[in-house]
């Protein structure tokens, strides 16, 4: 089976070819990173993952079912999901609030029974505070609950778009740059999480990262890119080794 | 400062905090029965007015508070419910039956014009809704043989069950029940999953999609909704003002209505009951200051002897009595709650309650916004 395939996909904006013929296979349990200069296509990668562009060739595989025409709010109940590189948390609303939305698929009541708040709705709204206290649990965030986000500081902020995703389920997780803006501990933190998540929780991880020292300490295998096209893919050690790759970040 | 103590989930899903919170809620709602007992019918006439813009605030509290579309257009729902519902009960339907297809054509008028909302945001939303309601005020005045066109069409007290609510005191309490039963409506949409995903529209369409939000959808229920609401606003308001003419539901009403939730506070249903209570009592206010002043001041000039204050009095009565004073002072009101209050009346109110929580305590900072560093500042 395959669980994740990226199958030479491609984009154009306007003259600009952002990712060029890419294609990779996520196993399942694994750590994959996207590695890459600024302005490389990985972003865009996850864009395309997540559905908000339409490729331009390719397809994109997830558990065996195409999933290149998908709606973007379909994703998401299939079991992707994604953290931000700039942020996009819900700000005036509170960090409960804010993973409680992220339980959105897994919603089962309907309007009416909303409008008037029946029991029925009373206990699925507490089986996903459930759910979501496990996160909370998990990623510390127990003092943060009742905060609104725009009240908290930056790393904060961080592992709530962590714990967001985290709260849809999901079987793979997309995180955009997660160590991104963190200082040296707040990144180490983030390394062992990472390391959890695949290890206690079983989610498969695709991430995109700069930092260097998070790649090596959590990836199995990395995809470098540059100008949309891939590079090379294999071990931290192989990636960081090829020729190309050196050439790339040194720019030449 | 008080802290509920939580011992189950659940609480959190409760209407009131806890106790405390709910016995505040009893002596209002006891408060707000027994008012009429005690004051005038004029007032009492007032404080219906009240109620029902407080459900035209929630039902705009919804849309532009919660889902972060704004609408200009919103009187056009306001007039689709009066004119139904003066349109049935002219033709006999029960005014239960009446109420109800006045409420679902606005509904569905709403989720009609919702649709281009799917595609658009900000001023360009704003234009199309202003748009709709233009169209629909031309058809007030031109559908003569529903509306009566401009000759304007009488709208006859409420009858429900063979009960009479022509009297003041009876149509308040038939106002009242109405709002809580909205606000009641639209506190449980916004407990459960609806209310969360149109907050997550308005902070984030991206991440609300990539959370599984359908934003088609999502956006749709809450025009209809806010539309629905509008249109049982409507109802009552047809009641209220006893006559309808195409010229009542103009942009100016729209904008007066959005203003109230602006002043009143976005993102709160107490910001729509505040709205609601400046809106509506602003011109007996200053109907009242129009003849209080020019008295009072005169009473006191001539008990000190200072003529001087008997005329400022004077001056101040004629200058309330000019046309446009009492849409200026709307105006100056609200570019100072802009100015100094950005989160409305509900936002004053919740920093006065805290200070009073934490009296001595209080500190003037708790309310500054805590300084967060942006990835760029932390990579210096
Ligand atoms: N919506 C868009 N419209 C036009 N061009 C775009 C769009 N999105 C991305 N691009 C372009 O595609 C290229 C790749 O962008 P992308 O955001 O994927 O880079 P990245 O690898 O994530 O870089 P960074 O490390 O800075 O995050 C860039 O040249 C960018 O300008
Ligand atoms: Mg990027």
């Amino acid at each position: 089976m395959t669980f994740f395939q990226a199958d030479n996909i491609s984009i154009n904006f306007g003259g600009i070819r952002a990712v060029d013929g890419v294609s990779f296979q996520v196993t399942k349990g694994e750590v994959f990173t996207v590695i890459g200069p600024n302005g490389a296509g990985k972003t865009t990668i996850f864009n395309l993952v997540s559905r908000f562009y339409d490729p331009t060739e390719g397809r994109l595989v997830f558990e065996d079912n195409d999933i290149t025409k998908v709606p973007s709010y379909r994703i998401a109940a299939l079991g992707i999901a994604r953290t931000f590189q700039n942020i996009e948390l819900f700000e005036h609303a509170t960090l409960l609030q804010n993973l409680l939305l992220a339980r959105h698929a897994h919603k089962r009541s309907n309007f009416f029974s909303e409008l008037l708040f029946l029991p029925s709705v009373r206990r699925l709204e507490v089986e996903h505070r459930e759910a979501v206290e496990k996160v909370i649990d998990f990623l510390d965030l127990q003092q943060y609950r009742d905060s609104f986000i725009v009240n908290l500081p930056y790393g904060v902020r961080k592992v709530t778009e962590l714990a967001r995703a985290l709260c849809t389920d999901p079987k793979l997780l997309l995180l955009d740059e997660p160590s991104s803006g963190l200082n040296v501990e707040e990144t180490d933190d983030m390394a062992f999480w990472i390391q959890d998540i695949k290890n206690l929780l079983g989610i498969t991880v695709l991430m995109v990262e700069h930092d260097m020292k998070l790649v090596s300490a959590v990836s199995d295998r990395v995809l470098a890119l540059n100008y949309g096209r891939p590079l090379a893919m294999g071990t931290v050690q192989e990636v960081q080794a090829h020729p190309e790759v050196i050439r790339a970040y040194l720019g030449g | 400062m008080r802290f509920p103590f939580k011992t189950s989930y659940e609480q959190d899903t409760r209407l009131f905090r806890d106790r405390i919170d709910a016995s505040w809620y009893v002596l209002l709602a006891a408060l707000v029965v027994l008012l009429p007992a005690v004051l005038p019918a004029y007032y009492v006439g007032e404080t219906t007015w009240v109620f029902i813009y407080a459900i035209t605030g929630v039902s705009l509290m919804v849309l532009v508070g919660y889902t972060g579309l704004v609408s200009l257009g919103h009187a056009a729902f306001l007039g689709i419910g009066a004119y139904a519902h003066a349109f049935f009960i002219e033709h006999g339907v029960p005014w239960v039956v009446s109420a109800a297809m006045a409420v679902t054509l606005a509904t569905a008028c709403g989720l009609v014009v919702g649709l281009p909302a799917l595609r658009m945001t900000g001023i360009y939303l704003a234009i199309a809704t202003l748009a709709f309601s233009v169209i629909i005020q031309e058809v007030f005045s031109r559908w003569e043989s529903v509306t009566h066109g401009l000759s304007g069409m009488a709208v006859p007290k409420a009858h429900i069950f063979g009960v009479s609510f022509g009297g003041e005191t009876a149509f308040y309490y038939l106002c009242l029940f109405f709002l809580v039963l909205a606000l009641w409506l639209t506190r449980n949409l916004l407990r459960a999953p609806t209310g969360r995903a149109w907050i997550a529209i308005r902070d984030s369409e991206i991440a609300a999609q990539s959370m599984g939000v359908n934003l088609a959808i999502y956006k749709s229920i809450a025009f209809a909704y806010s539309a629905g609401l509008m249109g049982l606003a409507g109802v009552l308001f047809a009641h209220k003002i006893a006559f309808l003419a195409p010229d009542i539901f103009t942009i100016l009403l729209s904008i007066q209505l959005l203003l109230l939730v602006i002043v009143g506070g976005l993102g709160s249903l107490h910001g729509a009951v505040f709205g609601a209570i400046f809106v509506a009592l602003l011109p007996p206010v200053i109907a009242i200051l129009r003849d209080s002043i020019p008295a009072s001041f005169h009473d006191f000039s001539a008990a000190s002897g200072l003529a001087p204050i008997g005329w400022f009095g004077d001056a101040i009565g004629n200058f309330l009595k000019k046309p446009g004073v009492e849409a200026g002072i709307f105006g100056v009101i609200l570019v100072l709650v802009i100015l100094l209050e950005p989160l409305g009346m509900y936002g004053r109110w919740v920093k006065i309650r805290i200070f009073f929580s934490t009296f001595p305590m209080y500190k003037r900072a708790t309310f500054k916004r805590q300084r967060s560093y942006m990835k760029t500042e932390r990579l210096r």
